[in-house]
């Protein structure tokens, strides 16, 4: 599935990955858009599957008019070796029929990578919150065990909320609550699989609505950022952030005069 | 999003569901089911038909495109067909618009170059079967001294530009190539926002992946059936294309035998 770009494979062992679940208003899809090319990664990868619909397209976060026509696919990883970061940015829908066979691909390579921790960028329908979901931060986060061991404590200290489970049928008392991510895609899917194979990974996913989830993507980078510090936190709001030239006309063209 | 039956449906909104519960061996063994009758088959009618080095392969996908092919390259008797795809799906439909059990692509051969190889595909494979298509055909020719030129259609309306001039002036092209590609395109790049799917995304990609020289030239046109102003737009991109003629303007009755048989039966104005 991982085919790198250059003959000789990267190195991942000891990086931390970040990669987004495709989930309601692709507010992990669009946040990491914004590091990407913020940190000006660099592109050391291909993801080739059949599980995501292909697609291609200019480069995303070209800075000049020499790389402006190179060629970006579905699914890429990019990487800054300094901050010892690696990114997975996944560009179309999955093929519903396959989920978990990607789920699977995605977790025997985080496992051969050896990356030190995962990261999972996600989102969930904002209408689907109970009572007590209504108030506060929209922002919430899961952990594996072993990213408790590793990082509980740091998220803990940061005052960031934990993603609560809920009873399937409010009110019924017997009811055994259980984790759900209604909108989230793959995200529950890929939380399970971490627990199970003994990853060390963390969700971090906000509850929005569709329609401009721009907004959305920068309150969760900059919420990710308080962790992972990975652009200097002493710039305020959204000039920390690069938006890509890929952010021109998300919502089409608009009105041709002529028709007036 | 896919169906109990198996089809793949577009979705329209990004909204998505949770993972579904995991499958019981049941479920699993009717998706495996289901997965089967999504096959893509690929039939070769002499056994060396794809096993030259040096492969000049040119796809055309859309109707447009495929026409083109048909009333200007094809034409001459220079061709031979040597294989076909076939694949199954409901959405099916051919350059007549008529569901038909003809395969949804067939190659062609030049009789004096045999390095060079056409496939017209008239028929539409579905998101699910892109990859398994292009992997199929693809990785069915000697890689080495392979290169791949891609003709597709897309509506004018799906191009996104600040400067409406430029989509006023349609049928126009633009294309994007993959970084082993030497080729000087004939037509301005793809530019941002804008990005290719279908078959022409799943081809250039496995060609970008494995270092392939491609390139896709997309024809952004407002026509919604072939249209003879349309087909000879493609002609810009046969300029890059070595060995192939593309043949003079046709005859109106050549151009009626494509055009009329898209002609929708309407009784809305009897």
């Amino acid at each position: 599935m991982f085919i790198p770009v250059e003959a000789t494979p990267p190195s991942f062992k000891g990086f931390t990955l970040i990669l987004p679940a495709i989930a309601v208003g692709n507010v992990a899809q669009l946040a990491v858009d914004l590091i990407v090319s913020t940190l000006s990664m660099k592109r050391v990868g291909y993801m080739h599957t059949d599980c995501l619909v292909p697609m291609v397209g200019p480069n995303p976060y070209a800075t000049s008019a020499e790389d402006a026509g190179e060629i970006h696919t579905t699914a890429e990883v990019y990487t800054d070796a300094e901050k010892k970061l690696a990114v997975l940015q996944i560009r179309s829908p999955l093929i519903q029929s396959r989920s978990k066979k990607f789920r699977k691909l995605l977790v025997s390579w985080i496992k051969a990578s050896e990356f030190s921790r995962t990261v999972v960028l996600s989102s969930s329908h904002a209408y689907q919150r109970d009572d007590q979901q209504l108030k506060g931060t929209p922002l919430r986060y899961l952990v594996t065990p072993a990213m408790r061991t590793a990082s509980g404590p740091a998220l803990t200290e940061l005052g960031w909320m934990e993603m609560e489970r809920l009873s399937p049928f409010p009110g019924l008392v017997e009811a055994v609550p259980r984790l759900s991510i209604p909108g989230g895609g793959v995200t529950k899917g890929l939380f399970t699989d971490g627990c199970q194979e003994e990853l060390c990974l963390a969700v971090v996913l906000v509850f929005c609505s569709e329609g401009d989830n721009v907004p959305d993507a920068f309150t969760l980078v900059n919420h990710l950022n308080e962790w992972l510090l990975l652009v200097d936190n002493d710039k305020r709001g959204a000039q920390k952030w690069k938006v890509p030239g890929s952010w021109r006309l998300l919502f089409g063209s608009s009105h041709p005069p002529s028709i007036f | 999003m896919a169906t109990f039956f198996g089809e793949v449906l577009s979705v329209s909104s990004r909204a998505v569901d949770e993972d579904e519960e995991d499958e019981n061996d049941e479920d699993e063994e009717i998706l495996k089911e289901l997965d089967e009758t999504r096959e893509v088959h690929l039939e070769w009618y002499q056994s060396n038909s794809n096993l030259m080095t040096d492969t000049n392969l040119i796809i055309a996908v859309g109707r447009n495109a495929a026409s083109f092919l048909s009333v200007y390259v094809l034409t001459s008797a220079s061709w031979e067909a040597v294989g076909h795809a076939s694949v199954s799906n409901a959405g099916s439909q051919t350059i007549c618009g008529q569901t038909s059990t003809e395969p949804a692509c067939v190659f062609y051969r030049k009789k004096d170059n045999r390095a060079v190889i056409l496939c017209q595909i008239s028929g539409y494979i579905e998101e699910d079967q892109q990859f398994q298509w292009t992997e199929k055909v693809l990785g069915g020719f000697k890689q080495k001294g392979l290169s791949v030129t891609v003709l597709s259609d897309s509506p004018v309306a799906e191009y996104k530009n600040m400067d409406h001039a430029s989509s006023s002036s349609s049928p126009f092209l633009l294309c994007l190539q993959t970084k082993s590609s030497t080729t000087n395109p004939q037509c301005p790049l793809l530019e941002q926002p804008n990005i290719f799917t279908g078959i022409q995304a799943a081809v250039l990609s496995h060609c970008q992946v494995n270092q392939i020289p491609a390139v896709a030239y997309q024809c952004y046109s407002d026509a919604i059936s072939p249209d003879s102003i349309t087909m000879d737009t493609y002609k810009l991109a046969f300029t890059s294309v070595g060995d192939i003629k593309v043949g003079p303007l046709p005859s109106a009755d050549i151009f009626n035998k494509f055009i009329k048989t898209n002609h929708i039966q309407s009784n809305l104005y009897i």
